[in-house]
């Protein structure tokens, strides 16, 4: 197992998981959801083939109220 | 008809969804404002509560990401990009703050973001202060509307520097969105009589006691006060001009 920080909080999975397969186990919305590793914006095209690495920090957003 | 960047609305309205009690009351409330654009924020998946995006599909409203929380152009501009993603639009509240106690944007940070943002082809709608001055800058760089504060966010103080205002009207082409402050129906009637093509309020109808209501009567002030800028206000006279003529009056002896 590698671990990656999702949201700051560390999350073990398994080596060569992409951003996709991380989103399926989360359960996210299918709409308005948007992905950044390491501070990069990950498309959404790009999830299935974006591969996690060891210490990767995923942060996984969605819609919330604001003005 | 109301027109910002590519699209045209027939509400001048532009609600944000912070501050509402529930997704219920904020789903009337929309319905009650007649809006068709609402800003949303972008949050950590862990800390949102889910079905804002379902309100939206409902109410067929357009969803307005904004860069709330940012307090530097890199961090505005990495949001903004986020948000195009998650909610496939390129139209961006860009909201770039300076200080945490009153909200106010940070003018260099906000030019800057703009400039990055509308060079990456957003439509780029910034939350600026009331100077005509800057106002005109966000203009020339390309934004799509310039959104003068009338008072600090969430304050309900209305429009402190109506001067103001009425010089950014001036002072730029594109259209101009009164974005802050809005306490009451008349705060936003003023906006629109003051020469604003709309007007951006979310505390004033979220945090209301009744924000069906208070919606409800925004969307009329907005109509009213877009009504009465277009048909011409009187001149404030200092002495009485009396509207019933004298001649005919009876003589009593």
């Amino acid at each position: 197992m590698i671990t990656v920080w999702l949201n700051d909080i560390p999350r073990p999975i398994a080596p060569g998981q992409t951003v996709a397969m991380l989103l399926a186990e989360l359960d996210v919305p299918p709409r308005g959801v948007a992905v950044a590793v390491n501070g990069e914006v990950v498309r959404r095209a790009e999830w299935p083939g974006a591969r996690l690495a060891d210490g990767d920090r995923v942060e996984v957003l969605t819609a919330a109220q604001g003005g | 008809m109301f027109a910002l960047g590519d699209m045209e609305f027939a509400s001048r309205l532009i609600l944000g969804t912070g501050g509402a009690s529930s997704l219920h009351v904020l789903e009337q409330s929309i319905v009650a404002s007649g809006t068709e654009l609402v800003t949303v924020a972008l949050r950590r998946i862990d800390t949102t509560e889910r079905g804002l995006m379902d309100v939206l599909r409902r109410t067929g409203v357009r969803p307005l990401p904004n860069t709330a929380g940012c307090y530097t152009a890199r961090d505005a501009v990495r949001t903004a990009m986020l948000a195009r993603e998650a909610f496939e639009t390129d139209w961006v509240k860009l909201e770039v703050i300076g200080d945490e106690h009153t909200l106010l944007p940070d003018a260099v940070e906000l030019l800057k973001a703009a400039e990055t943002l509308v060079d990456k082809g957003f439509v780029v709608l910034p939350y600026t202060t009331d100077d005509p001055v800057l106002a005109r800058r966000l203009a020339d760089l390309g934004c799509a509307a310039v959104m003068p504060a009338g008072a600090p966010i969430g304050s309900g103080m209305g429009i402190t520097n109506p001067y103001h205002i009425a010089l950014i009207r001036e002072a730029v082409a594109c259209p101009v969105i009164l974005d802050a402050g809005i306490g009451t129906a008349s705060d936003a009637a003023l906006a629109m009589e003051l020469g604003c093509d709309a007007v951006l309020l979310a505390s004033a109808v979220t945090r209301a006691k009744d924000p069906v209501a208070m919606a409800t009567a925004m969307r009329h002030a907005v109509c009213a006060g877009r009504l009465a800028r277009e048909a011409g206000r009187i001149p404030r006279l200092t002495y009485a001009t009396a509207s019933t003529s004298d001649i005919g009056a009876p003589a009593w002896t």
